[in-house]
């Protein structure tokens, strides 16, 4: 069987990070498929905003928060995120940095808990607000904590489920019986008063369209 | 005195019958597609199949024309309030055929997110087995909850 191809860490990158945080908070790490490295869990965020915001880098896009649950080495878990550059089309100025796509590791122990008595990770809400729903997932399943989040609630479970599911600990066959009811999320008041802002907002829209004809196009648009 | 042959055709029948045949007739499905059994029950809608010879291809977007609801997929812990609220806002009476193993028992999704058996939230009338069942066996199964339909009696 052939030996995978190493994808290196690019140099330019690192060497930009390493500017602002030091050396050994960034450490990059074997991969087959798009540059990675492990980066301390106190320099994430002073690292993403290099990342983020230095015109040859212009990670704009977050693309995914995921996470890792290695039970029971020590330190167990690792939240892994995605960035890409989109390029020329959407850098400013144009052109200054070129598409690419980079895959950054928190190391998370769980002997160090915080809010909520969780493992905790900085919260990238302030810089990505992609992060808010992405982070709540895994909250959710792993049970990371992000400090910083304005709104960690679970996603994707019931809101009233206890445990993280994905963690290794966690037993997949849970014997337990399913709930046929949940409350409403609105109040009939605040439904009615929905439906009333919704018929005046299209009543009112309405009577726009009809007031002012629509703007013919001409040759020069 | 005569007794007057009355014009046209007149068929004589008890009025449950009646209302037997034209329950089983015209069964409208709500639009409850959960999964990728959804796509096969789609399938038999369209033209290939084509449920509309047995009267039931008007799949409705609202619970309050339906009177069938074919759960179609697996049905997931947090789904399942929403299944049951849907079921409780169509107007009587109303049936429920539970399509392909994940809807009739959980299926593969043995695990913590899946209920297993929606026979725990909604009353079901018909199990379609099969992951997922072919067109056919939907079809099948609709004729098995006409012939139900046949059955009940309005005076219980």
């Amino acid at each position: 069987m052939e030996t995978p191809v190493q994808i290196p860490f690019d140099a330019q990158v690192l060497d930009l990070v390493r500017e602002k945080v030091p050396a050994d908070a960034i450490e990059p790490a074997p991969a087959v498929d798009m540059p990675t490295a492990y980066v301390a869990r106190e320099h994430m965020l002073a690292v993403c905003e290099t990342l983020r915001d230095h015109p040859a880098l212009q990670f704009s896009f977050l693309v995914e928060i995921t996470a890792a649950d290695y039970h029971p080495a020590t330190p167990r878990f690792e939240v892994v995120y995605h960035f890409a550059c989109l390029g020329e089309a959407f850098a400013q100025p144009a052109g200054a940095a070129v598409p690419r796509r980079l895959r950054l590791k928190v190391r998370v122990p769980d002997n160090d808990l915080g809010e909520q008595s969780l493992p905790w990770a900085h919260s990238l809400t302030p810089l990505w607000p992609a992060a808010n729903w992405l982070e709540r997932e895994v909250f959710d399943l792993f049970g990371v904590a992000f400090t910083g989040h304005p709104d960690l609630r679970r996603i994707l479970t019931p809101d009233d489920w206890t445990g993280y599911p994905l963690r290794k600990d966690y037993p997949v066959q849970v014997r337990k019986d399913a709930a046929s009811w949940s409350p409403m999320q609105l109040t009939v008041e605040e439904f009615a008063a929905n439906v009333r802002a919704t018929r005046a907002a299209s009543a009112a829209a309405a009577r726009t369209r009809v007031d002012e004809p629509v703007p013919m196009r001409t040759d020069k648009d | 005195m005569t007794i007057e042959e009355p014009q046209g055709s007149i068929l004589t029948t008890s009025v449950e019958k009646m209302v037997q045949w034209a329950r089983r007739s015209a069964i409208w499905p709500v639009t409850f597609g959960l999964a990728c059994c959804a796509i096969e029950m789609m399938a038999m809608a369209a033209g290939r199949y084509d449920v509309a010879r047995f009267g039931a291809e008007v799949f409705r977007g609202s619970p309050r024309q339906s009177d069938l609801m074919i759960v179609a997929g697996r049905l997931s812990r947090k789904m399942a309030p929403v299944l049951r609220r849907i079921y409780d806002q169509m107007p009587e009476p109303k049936w429920v055929i539970s399509m392909g193993a994940c809807a009739s028992c959980g299926g593969v999704f043995d695990n913590y997110a899946i209920v297993q058996g929606v026979d725990q939230i909604v009353p079901v009338d018909v199990f379609v087995p099969g992951c997922p069942p072919r067109p056919e066996a939907l079809i099948y199964g609709i004729v098995q909850l006409q012939r139900k339909i046949d059955k009940q009696r309005m005076s219980a």
